[in-house]
């Protein structure tokens, strides 16, 4: 046992304590099983790993299944009966699997079936991403809690990975608590630690390891999770490298390879991070902006420039925009010339920060609202034709107004605007239209 | 505290501590029992199993038809009662004369599975096979039919033990309670029915004309609940080596030390603590378990270290657990949330306003970073993975900035987790710790 926990150790990295329990826990040979055990915590933070490992280690017959695969139960069965079995749906069997199961009675039947075909091994059934079995059938979890129990005297062990807590389990009649297995976020060392075991040889590991803090030093407040992490050291290594490569530093240089580094990394993290581009359009885009580098802010408005709407329905959206985060009561201030004036008293202020719409989201509006706003902020002189209206429901096609009670109110429909801010100021930028200066909260 | 046995029997001492494991985890299991084990429990609730026995039992030798009810928290041991009860009989030679049906809740969930699984375990499927079953109605009738056409004198004892016997009430119409009660309170062919559950209100889960055809004949189990000495009893039959351990000399000194450990002060206040929270054995055995577990070739009797370490082990917080691996703008979003929800009191709110928290803070403390909005949303939305926010309703067409969402915990909670949490900026901690937003 303490051979494989040792072996075990030396190739994953900061997990010792883990390894430890859960290999203890399975115990060796012939020995019994625990009912179920529970593994939790935040992504990658190697529960996969060390439990693919540790079962490998210990020889023990496994399915390894991912419940986000599963839109039916039926499906996880099968999967589960084929993994344990052996069997691969392939052309010689026809694709059939190993049986047609759709209910959890004859699922334990036909483990029962395959366990005494085997000669009865120790059997595990490792279920990832457990936390999605709580939608589906209401008897599915306490069932692979005690599945030991049901199957009667078979050796099986249901593992549960999750990013979840136990205490978002419970709930079910019959939920037998399994053994619990935190596994912790690494420390920024153990990090470090483990982010270096990527080192390209053509570096020297003093170099790799000042890289990895810089790097670090950007992306630790906003995330702790190492695959995040890795990406960004993988992905900016080469950049970082550059200036050794044109021999304008040397590997000791760190401030003058920090200074060339840090604007990308602080880039990357409104856009590799937030996944809005992959690293390969990323990579491209590097090298755009090295034979032209005026471009740099163009590809951020670019993405709500993609979406090229005719003149009115720019000013219809507006309209909408302005209809839906301004009180009503405010439109004779801002749309009409002699609103008379309004005196600005210290509870009317408090009031209005209480209730800023900015943070408490679009209201609905009904459609003559809107028309009445459209006609006011809009100069030339427009017919209402049935163009305009059908621009209305082009807007609710693109999701950016959306309709509010169903498509049945035929007399008054009510909208609501589904754009944010920064979204409408590009669009008025474009028909040069203040929107700013209409808007309640800001006026 | 582990006692020190001659260089020589280096090699079988692997072989031993299997071994010891092997024997020590039966014990432990979640589910079911050891003969021993059984015979206590049937010794421990003599009265509960003379009356189970002879209900069974003047079902199988007297024709009688019988209901029962168990009803017992979990983990108490009904059905290891009934198991044993049956071993009992199947020993005298009285089972023989009957049949067992065994149904689950949790695995029949509808009355149409449970009917295949009775005709399975009756072994009628030979008699079924030349008729195609297409409908219940025609299983059922089948089925009855076979009950019905015996009587007391020519036709096998039935007994029917339904586990989770609450699961089974909820079946539509509760077709398959109805017609079993009905069965056993008419004379026909004897049956037995037992029910399992821990639902001390499972009668009135029963439709009137169900109710009406239940003897309502219940038998209580009730644990008995002194610390001493029945929790450091079991405590005890739970890790002693039995009779039949292969190891004579080595089973002596390790029930000689289990004896020990009940005296020993760090034993005792792990198992009371665990006691006032639980009186489920099944706890204690999980405890056990980890404890066991941390055997070694070093270490091959329990001490009291383990115990410790083990209930360490057991009770570590899950919140507090889960906010460590959270990176520092997660946590700013969270205290942000817990000043948001004293303000409104408990009620709901959205992203925006949590950003706008934020953004205040940020300009209050010129040295935190700053984060942009995609990236402060793409943290929310992480926090919202973990389910330590929830959104409200789930209404579609709405912004997911403006979404309604509630934080999972009490601003108290946050406020003690941070505390305890180690490598948080000071500034996010006396945030936190602000009573002002």
């Amino acid at each position: 046992m303490d051979k494989i926990v040792s072996d075990l150790v030396e190739n994953i990295p900061c997990r010792k304590a883990q390894i430890h329990l859960l290999a203890s826990l399975l115990g060796e040979d012939e020995c019994p099983l625990p009912n179920s055990i529970f593994l939790y915590g935040h992504s990658g933070t190697g529960k996969t790993l060390v439990t693919s490992a540790v079962l490998e280690k210990l020889g023990i017959l496994t399915s390894y299944v991912s419940c986000v695969e599963f839109y039916t139960t039926r499906v996880m069965y099968e999967t589960i009966l084929n993994h344990l079995s052996g069997t691969v749906p392939s052309s010689i069997n026809n694709y059939s699997s190993y049986a047609s199961c759709d209910n959890i009675g004859e699922f334990i039947k036909h483990l029962r079936n395959i366990a005494y075909s085997k000669g009865k091994p120790r059997m595990s059934i490792v279920l990832e991403q457990s936390e999605r079995l709580r939608d589906s059938d209401a008897n599915i979890l306490p069932v692979l809690c005690r599945l030991q129990e049901l199957t009667q005297d078979i050796n099986i062990i249901v593992i549960f990975l999750s990013s979840l807590p136990i205490e978002k389990f419970r709930a079910a009649t019959g939920f037998m608590e399994p053994v619990v297995i935190n596994f912790p976020q690494y420390t920024k060392d153990e990090l470090v630690d483990i982010l270096l075991k990527q080192r390209p040889s053509s570096h020297s590991v003093e170099f790799y390891k000042n890289y990895i803090k810089l790097v670090l030093s950007v992306f630790y407040l906003a995330t702790k999770g190492l695959p995040e992490l890795k990406h960004q050291v993988q992905l900016h290594f080469k950049a970082y490298c550059e200036p050794l490569e044109k021999g304008e530093a040397d590997e000791h240089d760190i401030r003058l390879l920090w200074r060339n580094i840090e604007p990308q990394l602080k880039k990357s993290m409104s856009s590799v991070y937030l996944r809005e581009v992959s690293s390969a359009q990323y990579e491209r885009m590097q090298q755009l902006t090295e034979t032209a580098p005026t471009d740099q802010s163009h590809f951020k408005s670019a993405l709500t420039n993609k979406m090229e709407l005719p003149y009115y329905t720019k000013f219809l959206l507006i309209a909408a925009y302005l209809a839906s985060y301004n009180p009503a009561r405010t439109d004779r201030r801002f749309f009409m010339k002699h609103h008379g004036k309004q005196r600005k008293t210290q509870a009317m202020i408090k009031a209005k920060e209480r209730s800023s719409s900015q943070l408490v989201g679009p209201k609905p509006f009904p459609l003559d609202r809107l028309l009445a706003i459209f006609y006011s902020i809009i100069d030339d002189k427009v017919t209402p034709t049935a163009n305009i209206f059908s621009q209305i429901s082009t807007l609710v096609t693109l999701r950016l107004v959306t309709q509010i009670g169903g498509n049945d109110q035929l007399d008054s429909p009510k909208y609501k605007c589904a754009v944010t801010l920064d979204f409408i100021r590009n669009v008025a930028r474009m028909v040069s239209f203040d929107v700013v200066r209409y808007l309640y909260d800001y006026a | 505290m582990g006692l020190k046995r001659p260089r020589s029997l280096a090699q079988s001492d692997n072989e031993l501590l299997k071994e010891v494991q092997k024997h020590v985890r039966l014990n432990l299991q979640l589910w079911g029992t050891t003969k021993e084990a059984g015979e206590r429990l049937a010794s421990l609730y003599s009265v509960e199993t003379q009356h189970l026995e002879e209900l069974i039992t003047r079902t199988l030798t007297l024709g009688e038809s019988n209901s029962a009810l168990m009803l017992a928290a979990r983990g108490t041991g009904k059905s290891s009662l009934v198991n044993t009860v049956l071993k009992r009989l199947e020993e005298s030679g009285t089972l023989t004369e009957g049949m067992v049906v065994r149904l689950s809740g949790l695995l029949q969930t509808d009355d149409r599975q449970a009917l295949k699984e009775i005709t399975c375990q009756l072994k009628l499927e030979n008699a079924t096979a030349d008729k195609v079953f297409g409908s219940f109605a025609e299983n059922l009738a089948f089925l009855l039919e076979s009950l019905r056409c015996g009587s007391k004198e020519t036709s096998k004892p039935v007994i029917f033990i339904l586990d989770e016997f609450d699961l089974f009430c909820h079946h539509h119409n509760q077709t398959l309670l109805y017609n079993l009660f009905d069965v056993a309170q008419s004379a026909q062919a004897p049956i037995c029915v037992l029910g399992l559950t821990c639902r001390l209100d499972v009668i009135e889960l029963l439709e009137k004309r169900v109710k009406s055809r239940f003897s309502h004949r219940q038998i209580h189990l009730f644990p008995p609940d002194k610390f001493d000495p029945y929790y450091l009893d079991t405590f005890k039959q739970l890790l002693e080596l039995s009779a039949s351990f292969p190891f004579k000399e080595f089973s002596r000194k390790w029930n000689l030390n289990v004896a020990r450990l009940v005296e020993d002060n760090n034993v005792i206040k792990v198992l009371k603590r665990l006691h006032n929270t639980t009186k489920d054995i099944r706890a204690l055995k999980t405890l056990l378990l980890l404890c066991v577990c941390q055997l070694s070739d070093e270490q091959p009797q329990l001490n009291g270290q383990m115990f410790v370490h083990a209930q360490s082990l057991f009770v570590s917080e899950a919140k507090i657990n889960m906010l460590q691996g959270l990176s520092v703008l997660q946590l700013c979003l969270v205290v942000a949330m817990k000043h948001l929800t004293t303000i409104y009191e408990g009620e709901p709110f959205n992203f925006e306003m949590v950003f706008h928290e934020y953004l205040k803070f940020c300009q209050r403390r010129s040295s935190m970073q700053s984060f942009e909005r995609p990236v402060v949303f793409k943290a929310f939305d992480q926090l919202k993975c973990l389910e330590l926010v929830r959104p409200v309703d789930n209404t579609r067409g709405i912004q997911r900035e403006y979404q309604l969402v509630q934080l999972m915990m009490t601003p108290a909670q946050v406020t003690e987790a941070l505390r305890h949490l180690s490598g948080i900026p000071t500034d996010v901690q006396q945030w936190a710790g602000s009573s002002f937003a």
